[in-house]
This record gives structure tokens, sequence and C-alpha cells, in this order.
């Protein structure tokens, strides 16, 4: 269980983390998700301690991190893969965390053995190591006090296919065995395939915050007909609400058996009847990717929090 | 992919905060597992025995003896073990490796405080070499030279060694706290004693004040096992300037830096 409420970081007038709340929990992983500098990180450096918030609290199963004894036992952190001495091996580094976290070489051996990395692997060097066994690497340090929580950012940076395919798997069985997992990406799609919970993040502020399912399906539904125009009028007489899209289907707000129902009634054939994409969340996604920062001295920012997902639907369609 | 163990919310067991003891044993491993650790430990070891060598083929015959052994090899020693000691704080952010360990240990002056253990231990074994190899110098010395071959070896010898060595690497932890930077760490670690030396050598109204603060020649009757109460005095003087201060300013630091 991870909780933040209202933690800001203000570097001088620039607030990297302004106001941000929201929470994980046990049994499900949570995408946070962002644009390059959106606030992503320093949010998560300062769930761990390792930032010191300018206002508000963060707590780890009802714990400040800091005051958690023994961090490594509770909670799992990867916040840079790549920070890691370059001289020593992969079973070294895990091995001497391993010795302060109080966990026996068993245990290394076998966690390297769950992310691939056992035998030889193990003995060369981590400044040999290529990204997408550095992220393992670190994905192994993180397991490694058998914790019950995951902050993991940007883990999939680097990884091949195979390898987020991978991660992917670890990450929903963890959940899945109650676990907390918290993991940062900047790219929509890959936080789609395994996240219950999405918390985006732009410019400091969470704009959006919700169940993927909830956040991803807001659109309505997709209607595709072989006569669109007998389409468009049916349904307009039965009250649903239906606009023409680009490629001649209709976006309506409204269930699948009702629309069913009204074409069938009509007599239409319909070719296509779906749930919408993530389009809205796309493209809040993309402006928040394209816009410049907000000036610190101007208007507040026009989204504030919590923003619903019909809303963002709405700006988006 | 083999089973991922998860206890979640019905875990009992509290695991207790790893010891002083635990922490240093870490950093003593971390200061001695990597290439650079590894290197310095055998260069001073090679200083030992080449300084020994030295003394054996140019020294007087009343110096060849088991202290005169050991007291030589502190001079390398005291040069190469500070930089450990640096290395030991500076790789950290140099290598990223803070993010790390201030993760699994939240307790940063717990860390600082395990580095300077482990720092002191470093020192003990150093020690102990230097004792080994000045008597196996000291068996070897009356059978190719005309050495006094004397094997005694006050207390105040050892102890006194120890004093200036502990001293010497505390001060390099210090400047690595307050630099966070190995290069620059390291380089004002031996530049900036000497440029007070150069400094106030300029007047000579300065000189003598200026030996309370010059931490070479203040450590020197340390090697000398012969200490009065002025040279207790300077000694203190100049471990408080050039040891306490960086040590407290380092560790308020590091207590307040953000680990990226």
């Amino acid at each position: 269980m991870i909780t933040v409420e209202h933690l800001t970081k203000r570097y001088g007038p620039v607030a990297a983390v302004n106001d941000v709340s929201f929470s994980c929990h046990p049994g499900t992983v949570t995408g946070f998700l962002g644009p390059n500098g959106a606030g992503k990180s320093t949010t998560m450096r300062m769930i761990c301690g390792l930032t010191r918030p300018s206002s508000g609290t963060a707590t780890v199963n009802g714990v400040a991190y800091r005051d958690l004894p023994n961090p490594g036992r509770h909670v799992g952190v990867l916040l840079d893969a790549s920070a890691q001495h370059a001289g020593r091996t992969g079973h070294e580094v895990l091995t001497v965390s391993g010795q302060l976290l109080g966990v026996g070489s068993a245990r290394v051996e076998e966690i390297l053995e769950q992310v691939g990395l056992s035998g030889a692997a193990s003995k060369r060097r981590v400044g040999n190591y290529s990204l997408g066994m550095r992220q393992r690497l670190g994905i192994a340090h993180a397991l490694l006090g058998d914790p019950s929580v995951l902050i993991l950012d940007e883990p999939a940076n680097g990884l091949d296919p195979e390898g987020i395919f991978w991660m992917r798997g670890l990450l929903r069985d963890f959940a899945d065995r109650g676990g907390t997992v918290m993991l940062s990406s900047h790219l929509l799609r890959e936080v789609e395939a395994v996240a219950d919970h999405m918390v985006v993040i732009g410019h400091g502020q969470i704009v959006a915050d919700g169940g993927k399912d909830e956040l991803l399906t807001q659109g309505g539904l997709v209607v595709r007909a072989l006569e669109p125009s007998a389409l468009e009028r049916v349904l307009a007489d039965a009250g649903v609400t239906a606009k023409a899209t680009r490629d001649g289907a209709f976006a309506v707000e409204s269930d699948a058996e009702t629309v069913g129902r009204v074409a069938a009634a009509a007599g239409i054939v319909l070719l296509e009847l779906r749930p919408a994409d993530s389009a809205g969340l796309e493209e809040m996604f993309l402006r928040l990717t394209s816009s410049g920062p907000p000036s610190s001295d101007g208007p507040p920012p026009e989204v504030t929090r919590p923003v619903q997902p019909s809303e963002l639907d709405r700006e988006a369609v | 992919m083999s089973a991922v163990t998860v206890s979640g919310s019905v875990r009992t067991d509290r695991p207790a905060p790893p010891s002083l003891a635990r922490l240093a044993g870490v950093e003593l491993r971390k200061m001695t597992n990597t290439r650079a650790g590894m290197a310095l430990l055998v260069i001073v070891l090679l200083s030992e025995v080449g300084l020994m060598i030295g003394l054996m083929v140019a020294g007087d015959a009343e110096d060849l003896s088991l202290s005169g052994f050991f007291q030589i090899a502190q001079l390398g020693v005291g040069i190469l073990l500070p930089v450990l000691g640096i290395l030991a704080v500076t790789s950290e952010w140099s290598q990223r490796t803070a993010l790390t360990t201030f993760a699994l240990e939240p307790r940063r002056q717990m860390v600082v405080a395990a580095k300077t253990a482990a720092a002191a231990v470093l020192v003990a074994g150093v020690l102990v070499t230097c004792v080994s190899l000045a008597a196996l110098a000291n068996v070897v010395a009356p059978l190719v030279t005309d050495a006094s071959g004397s094997w005694s070896l006050g207390g105040n010898v050892l102890g006194f060694a120890a004093l200036f060595q502990l001293i010497n690497v505390l001060v390099g932890i210090a400047f690595g706290l307050v630099f966070l930077s190995s290069p620059l760490a390291i380089v004002l670690y031996f530049v900036l004693p000497t440029l007070w030396s150069i400094l106030t050598g300029l007047s000579s109204a300065l000189e003598g004040p200026a030996q309370w603060l010059d931490l070479a020649s203040t450590t020197e009757p340390l090697l000398e096992e012969a200490m009065n109460s002025k040279d207790w005095a300077q000694l203190g003087t100049s471990v408080a300037v050039w040891l306490a201060l960086p040590f407290a300013l380092g560790l308020a630091r590091v207590m307040r830096s953000e680990m990226k």
C-alpha cells in the first residue's frame, strides 16, 4: 500500500511536483504515466525518502519510508538500473545488498535464476551489461528482500519484447499474490498491458486517476454500418447521440445492446460494434507531451485535480 | 518464470533494522570488492614492501629493526589509505550507488558511521600486515646487512601509528563527504595542506601559529613516538580543523542532499 498526500516539490520558483495525491493498493498494478519531465521520478524519489518534499507526505504500508526498519524487506525499489557500480559483478551487487538485508546467499542464487541472470551472466561486471540486463538485475535487486511493495521507475526501458513480456508476467503475478506494484512509464501502451490502475501526471500535477477500464473505455462505442446515413437516422430517432468519425463510423454514447437492437429493428447491417479505444487518454497524453510547461507566475493551469474520466473524454473526442 | 513470493498484507515478521556491525561489514566489502579498491590495497602493500627494502639498502644499521621497518612503512600507508577513504564515500556518487545505498538504509548517518567503522577495521588490517612484513624484513636484514635486528616494538609505536593512520583516513572520508566527487576530493586532499604550508611560509610571523594547523607536521611526532603536551595540543587543533570541521559539514551535506 502506497499513499501519497498533497506531495509538492519546489526547485526555486518551479514546482516539479505540485500537490500530488493518489494511492496504490495491494493486489493491483498501478501505472504511473507521464511524459518525460512530468515529475514521475521526483515523486518516486520522494516516496522512497531520497528527496525531501517541500510539503505533503508519502507513506508505504502506513509508515513514512524513512521510518521503515530495514525498508528493503518491505519495499523493492528500482529507480535507475544504471545506478550500479560498473566494476562489480551482478552476483556481487546482489550479495552486498543481501548482506545488508539479512537474506542468505541461497536467496541471491534463487533471484538470479528468476530474472534469467544466473550462471556466466552473473559473473560479468555490470559495466559490461546491456541496458536490458541491467534492468533485469535491477528487478532482481528490488525482489531480493521479498518485499510486499514494488516501486519501479521505467522498468521496461531497454528490455527486448521478450523481456517486456516476461516483466509483465512477473508484475502481474506479484500483484495477484497480494503485492502492491507501482511502475512508471512514458509509454501509454506499455502500461496499458499490465496495469489495473492508472495515475497520469503532467507538469507536476495529476491529470487523471482511475481504473484502467474506466479510463480507456470512456470513449463509448464505435459503430459502423453498411449504410451510414440510415444508421445515423435511426440512432437519432432512438435518442442515441452519435457523432460521425473521420473514417465513416460513429462514436456513440450508449451501450452495445441498445445500439444493436436499434440497428436490428431497422434491418441495418452492422460491420463493427465495439468499445472505443483509448483515443481520449492518448490524445490527452500527446497534449501533455507537446505543450511546454506552464509558466510559474502565470495563471494557474487549467486542469485541476481530480479530473473525471468523462471530462477527459469530452475534451478529446 | 519461477514463482514470486509475496507475503503481502499477511506478512507477520518485522525484520529489525541492520546493526552498525552489519552495515560496517557491508561497507568493508564495498571498499575492497571493486578494481579500484583492490588495486589501492595492492599498492599499499607494495609501498610497504618497497619502503622496507629501501630502508634495508640505504638505512643506518641502528634503524634496521622491527620498529624501524614498521615505521617506515607507515609513510606509504599514510599517503595511500586516505584515498581509499575518499573513494569509499565519493564512489557512491560517481557510480550513483548512493541511490541504492540510501534506499536500503535511509538512516544516512548510520551509513556514514559504518563507512568510518569500516575504515578503522581496514587500518587495523593494514597495520597487521605492516607488522608481519616488518617482522619478515627484520629476519632478512641481519642476513644481508649489519642490521641491529632489534625485535622491540613498544605499545606506543603501534598505538601512535594506528592513530596516525586513523586520522589520515578519516580526513579522507571527511573530504569525500564535503565534495562528493572523487577527483575534486582527491586533488584537494593533497593540494590544500600543501597550499597552506606555502602560503603561511611566505610570512615569518605566520610560520609559528601556522604549524598548529599543519596536519603533516602535527602528525609527524606520532611516528617518532615522542608526543609532548604541546604536540598533543597542536595535533588536537589541526584535527579539529582538517577532520572534525569538514566531517561535520560533509555529514550535514549528505543528510540534506537529494539522491538522483
